[in-house]
């Protein structure tokens, strides 16, 4: 207990120091610096390690990669690349940009991005995303998954040539992987890293924006602008001051009485009062998230021969503009396809591709389901996690439409699972006999991304262990393709196996929410959902 | 008396390990926390070997909690999963906490004492009906909503209060979640003594201390109330660990980082070393809760006494 | 752990309470009315001050704000104590007020068509959260369901959660906690043991382990859950009463004169113990309501499509800003019921009372 009062004191002696916001005092302090809701990230803020949202707000601000995704096209454009060279779509020729540097002096080189890379891709350090480094040749040495030793500490597949160059060597054909590096789990990392990690881990080190001003884990991250920042995307406010909240509806209350000026995750129950509340300071932008729901290709009830037609009737029995409309208040999007709006129509984005499949039709529904025999024991169970993400309301929202739709008050009923690693276990081990939620946020804007984690043989994400040759053909073809727009063209007809076997049923696209106090402006959200710091501007 | 409280403080043995030894086994039933851990995917089976090799969970139960109560002993509480230790995070949670439950606890003595005198004196006068009411009012509306409104109102409305506790949570800003904490153990207190202290207003040493003409107050205060305790005081003493390890509710509305709301984290995350250090603490404040509930008994009634 | 004065003890101060000794007001004395079967034991008890202190309640107590006993028992004839509660609690009217609103509640719960026709799990999105119209006069929950059909609805799983998790945890908690407080030594020590690691289980932990184990759809484990973690606390309290009760005079006496430890703990000790057990369970029954949402909110409760008041006041809660009429009727339908068994606790307690008589 005196730790954390000496904890306490020394951030007040920190934040004092630096005359910056007094000690927990939200919208007071600097001008300048703006305080943004945020949730405990739950791995260690390491680059590799960091798989949800909210360590992801903070590595955005505290990095950037190769490349950076447009806030607002969400294209991937080039950031410290100075180019990117293949013949083959398979060895990659990367230049870094001359001047970057670390917010702590050192020069960011070839060799802080191949580190960087073997770090991750080691399995000793435990990084959870190593699997972004899976197409790199020596992936297998390094990170084995049969579970034995590791042979290798570094990708073979990575060298550098000189101070500013470095191959990539891929084990197999990707034309699209120059695009996918601007995910956090590619940033290059300084060498303190790796000289003392435990401080780092402390007080991280990137050469983005901002720099990282103090850090007490649990309760507050404060980031300053970084004034010697190289890049164009300088910070436009002094800083940011991220303040862990338990819940987003105290965030959300918080921002109501001035206390906080951004929040980034605007509560399901408030969107009715947002018009009220916030008026023109509510934004609600498209991400590339979707919802679906999955099915255990595995049981033979669900994934016979002939099943895909209880599928498809069952999607037809979703009246998706009503939920969306009603539950979500238009922060979701009735789904048409696979995919996300955010790719837009030239990145493979097909609106209309599901077709009548996905439009609410209580009739179709109806004989569709019986001519694929009827609902597996007569009732559909929508298994999902309970304890995040309020599912509860809009499963029972999914199964009161089926049921009016058949006309049968037991035909649908939710099937809440209390932890979500029971939930995950549950899908790991094949356990489940029904449709489970599944939500898929894209880690870079690609068509890839939304279909061969999810729907490719085996993948890592195929939680319904769906299997078609066509379409693990598709996608092979797909990525050998040098050609971006065939490439495209051919993730197309993979997705198009995916709706005539309505693999999964998807139901909606998700919005980014977020709304901010009258000091701000310029608050935009990116195709990530998440708020575009750098370009806030205050006062 | 000496020899009692020692023996008490022996008995803290068993039940410190007995209830360790269950709390480790129940988070453990609940399954393999791994699979939680790598968002919507599967992790890769060997990262998830690794991360079950680095927090021990493969190795068998009673050699893990055997490991465990090793480095309890030392001191070290393990670390949850984002990497940091449960000993900070008890030591950033647990003076919150404990400045919350002095908070609620007060409300319950002062508020719910003086009620529960005041409608125990008046029985089925008006106020006693008011009370009753209002206690109906308690229970039947959840915390959430109760907390919820109480923030828009005082924190929104009027601007009284911040509508969240700074991560600091001085005892000012503890006040309202104080109240809202304490709501339903309130309308516990308070029917308790009203019971209490109807049944002894007709006590004859109350008639007694009223025929020698002791002031009003005085009878009520040294004579009534003292003897209409001891069940009042042991519902307090019982409701300390649902104040202090329960108040998930509350602590969510109110963004306080404390005990209730990390336990129920570290729950849902399945995080061995965390439930089972929070827990840990707890034991033992139920166990010192309880010898002082039991010391209070001999204190209120000397008629009981302690070998 | 504590232990009683044994009657035997020399050196206890273990003469009858004189009321005219003012400089010993301090330690409880509850005169105890003898029933006839055993008058005998408690007869030496009355004889040393009953007779003007009766009359002096009704007197001198007045000052203090009480008010006088319901008269009308008289003395008539001897009775047992039990039987003369019984014929108290008939003549109550808050009794027998609180007697018909739980029968009116046992009654919907078990024919709940009687009143509500429609479906509770028939529910209109389009509808939802819109206020009362004809037809629903409650108005529509966040899902489009009619609130007054789910809230008729929901008294089943409601009330027999309230009910019969109250009873289990009177029972158990009040019988082992008794035990203990009477009698002391090891008894207690491992009893109280118990409870307090018991109090150490959270209880979204335990409803985690516990209950997902279990693929019934009915609310009988969650009610066993309920009696499991909710136990602790009524022994506890029980405990106190009873080592409380057994210091009284009237105890000692009839241990003096041979009485057994099932005749003292029954016919002495519980009536008197039993006021705090009555106030502490009657609330839990509200609370207990609420729980059985608490855990289907967990998903390890009742499986889905389950209709009851915690789980539609739990589901409307976070709406309370925009309907609050979704929250106001089942918590209406849950006060209602707590109040009845309030009152019905209140008549029981003042019922088995001997000095209100």
């Amino acid at each position: 207990m005196r730790g954390a009062t000496q904890a306490a004191w020394a951030v007040c002696a920190a934040t004092a120091a630096l005359a910056a916001a007094g000690c927990g005092s939200g919208g007071g302090g600097d001008a300048a610096v703006l305080t943004s809701s945020w949730g405990d990230p739950q791995n260690p803020l390491e680059p590799a390690n960091t798989n949800e949202v909210q360590g992801g707000k903070v590595l955005s601000m505290l990095f950037r990669q190769l490349k950076q995704y447009d806030p607002e096209t969400g294209k991937a454009e080039d950031m410290l690349a100075e180019k990117i060279e293949t013949s083959d779509s398979r060895t990659f020729r990367i230049t870094v940009k001359d001047g970057w540097t670390f917010s702590n002096g050192e020069k960011v080189t070839a060799r802080s991005f191949v580190d960087a890379w073997n770090y991750g891709a080691s399995l000793k350090n435990n990084q959870k995303n190593a699997y972004f480094f899976e197409y790199i040749e020596g992936y297998d040495k390094t990170h084995p998954d049969d579970g034995s030793e590791q042979s290798a500490d570094t990708l073979s597949g990575l060298d550098v040539v000189d101070d500013r160059t470095f191959t990539v060597r891929l084990d197999q054909k990707f034309s699209t992987f120059p695009d996918t590096l601007g995910y956090a789990a590619f940033a290059p990392l300084p060498r303190a890293f790796f000289d003392d990690h435990d401080a780092w881990l402390d007080k991280p080190v990137g050469n983005g924006p901002y720099t990282v001003d103090s850090y007490t884990k649990g309760a507050q991250l404060s980031l300053r602008r970084w004034e010697e920042y190289p890049g164009a995307d300088k910070a436009r406010n002094k800083g940011v001051d991220l303040l862990v909240y338990t819940d987003n509806n105290t965030a959300y209350t918080d921002l109501m009485a001035g206390n906080l000026d951004l929040v980034d995750d605007i509560p399901a129950t408030q969107l009715k009062n947002v018009d009220t509340d916030l008026g023109d300071r509510y934004i609600n932008t498209p991400a590339g998230i979707i919802q679906t729901l999955a099915f255990p290709h595995y049981d033979k009830n669900w994934g016979g021969k002939g099943k895909e037609k209880v599928r498809e009737g069952l999607s037809r029995a979703i009246d998706r503009e009503q939920i969306t409309e009603t539950i979500f208040r238009g922060t979701r999007t009735p789904a048409t396809d696979w995919t996300s709006p955010v790719l837009g129509e030239d990145g493979g984005y097909q609106d209309g591709l599901c077709g009548d499949a996905c439009v609410y039709d209580p009739k179709a529904a109806k004989r569709l389901i019986e001519e694929g025999g009827g609902l597996p024991g007569g009732q559909v169970r929508i298994t999902y996690n309970a304890d995040s993400g309020s599912h509860k309301e809009w499963v029972d929202a999914v199964c009161n439409s089926v049921n009016n739709a058949l006309d049968d008050d037991k035909a649908c009923v939710g099937n809440p699972v209390g932890t979500f690693a029971d939930y995950r276990n549950q899908i790991g081990e094949r356990s489940l006999t029904g449709p489970f939620r599944a939500g898929w946020q894209m880690d870079y804007p690609l068509i890839q991304n939304f279909l061969q984690p999810l729907y490719y043989t085996d993948a890592s994400s195929n939680d319904g262990k769906w299997s078609d040759p066509a379409f693990d053909r598709l996608v092979d073809q797909a990525n050998a393709e040098s050609d971006t727009a065939a490439a495209i063209d051919k993730f197309r007809q993979a997705e198009e196996v995916v709706r005539d076997d309505m693999a999964a049923i998807p139901l909606w696209y998700q919005n980014g929410s977020a709304g901010h106090s009258e000091r701000l402006s310029d608050v935009t959200l990116n195709p990530f959902s998440v708020p575009v710091y750098d370009r806030i501007k205050v006062g | 008396m000496g020899r009692y409280v020692l023996r008490r403080l022996l008995q803290m043995i068993p039940v410190f390990v007995g209830a360790t030894l269950l709390i480790f086994l129940m988070v453990n039933v609940m399954g393999d926390p791994i699979a939680g851990l790598c968002g919507d995917r599967q992790c890769a089976p060997a990262t998830a070997a690794q991360l079950r090799h680095e927090f021990g969970l493969d190795q068998p139960v009673w050699r893990q909690y055997l490991t465990y109560m090793g480095n309890v002993f030392t001191g070290d509480f393990g670390t949850a999963f984002n990497g940091q230790d449960v000993t900070e995070l008890m030591g950033a949670a647990f003076p919150v906490t404990i400045r919350l439950t002095i908070v609620a606890i007060v409300f319950e003595i002062a508020i719910g004492i003086l009620l529960g005198v005041v409608t125990g004196l008046r029985r089925g006068k008006p106020v006693d009906t008011a009370v009753l009411l209002v206690t109906l009012v308690v229970i039947s509306v959840p915390t959430f909503v109760t907390g919820l409104l109480l923030q828009l109102l005082l924190g929104v409305q009027w601007s009284w209060i911040r509508p969240s506790v700074s991560p600091q949570a001085p005892f000012d800003e503890l006040i309202v979640p104080g109240l809202v904490l304490a709501s339903v153990s309130l309308a516990y207190v308070t029917r308790l003594t009203r019971t209490s202290i109807a049944e002894n207003a007709r006590a004859d040493y109350v008639r007694t201390a009223v025929a020698k003409g002791l002031p009003r107050r005085r009878v009520i205060v040294r004579h009534l109330l003292r003897n209409s305790l001891i069940p009042v005081v042991t519902f307090i003493g019982t409701d300390i660990g649902a104040l202090m390890g329960g108040a998930i509710v509350t602590e969510r509305i109110f963004n306080i980082h404390g005990v209730g709301y990390q336990l129920y984290q570290g729950i849902l995350r399945q995080n061995t070393q965390t439930v089972v250090g929070f827990v840990t603490v707890l034991v033992l404040v139920f166990l010192i809760a309880n010898l002082l509930v039991d010391l209070l008994y001999a204190v209120l009634d000397p008629r009981i006494r302690y070998a | 752990m504590p232990e009683p004065q044994q009657p035997e003890r020399p050196e206890q101060p273990q003469q009858p309470q004189q009321p005219e000794r003012p400089e010993q007001p301090r330690p409880p004395e509850r005169p105890y009315v003898p029933g006839g079967d055993h008058a005998a034991v408690d007869g030496a008890v009355a004889a040393t001050g009953i007779g003007g202190a009766m009359a002096f309640a009704v007197d001198e107590g007045k000052p203090l704000g009480q008010q006088p006993a319901p008269d009308g028992t008289g003395q008539e004839e001897a009775r047992s104590l039990w039987s003369d509660a019984w014929r108290d609690l008939r003549r109550n009217p808050v009794f027998l007020l609180s007697a018909l609103v739980i029968l009116f509640l046992v009654v919907i719960a078990i024919w709940p068509s009687l009143i509500a026709s429609g479906n509770p799990l028939h529910c209109e999105l389009a509808k939802a959260q819109d206020g009362a119209e004809s037809g629903h006069p409650f108005g529509y929950n966040g899902q489009g369901c009619d609130v007054y059909t789910r809230t008729v609805h929901g008294a089943r799983t409601s009330v027999t959660v309230g009910i019969c998790a109250t009873l289990g945890v009177a029972l158990l908690g009040s019988v082992l906690g008794g035990l203990a407080g009477f009698f002391g030594g090891a008894w207690d020590a491992v009893l109280s043991r118990i409870t307090d690691i018991f109090f150490a289980i959270p209880v979204v932990l335990g409803g985690l382990v516990l209950l997902s184990v279990i693929t019934s759809n009915t609310v009988w484990p969650v009610i066993g859950f309920i009696v499991l973690l909710g136990w602790p606390q009524i022994s506890r309290i029980a405990r106190g009463s009873v080592i409380t009760a057994k210091q009284h005079d009237y105890v000692q006496a009839a241990r003096a004169l041979g009485a057994s430890p099932a005749r003292i703990l029954l016919r002495h000790i519980a009536p008197n113990a039993v006021a705090p057990v009555i106030v502490v369970a009657t609330i839990a029954l509200g609370t207990y309501i609420a729980l059985e949402a608490t855990l289907s909110f967990l998903g390890v409760g009742l499986k889905p499509p389950s209709v009851s008041w915690g789980i539609d006041i739990s589901a409307a809660a976070p709406y309370i800003r925009n309907a609050p009429h979704a929250l106001l009727w089942p918590s209406a339908a849950l006060a209602v019921t707590v109040l009845a068994f309030i009152m019905l606790g209140d008549a029981v307690r003042d019922a088995l009372d001997p000095k209100l008589r």
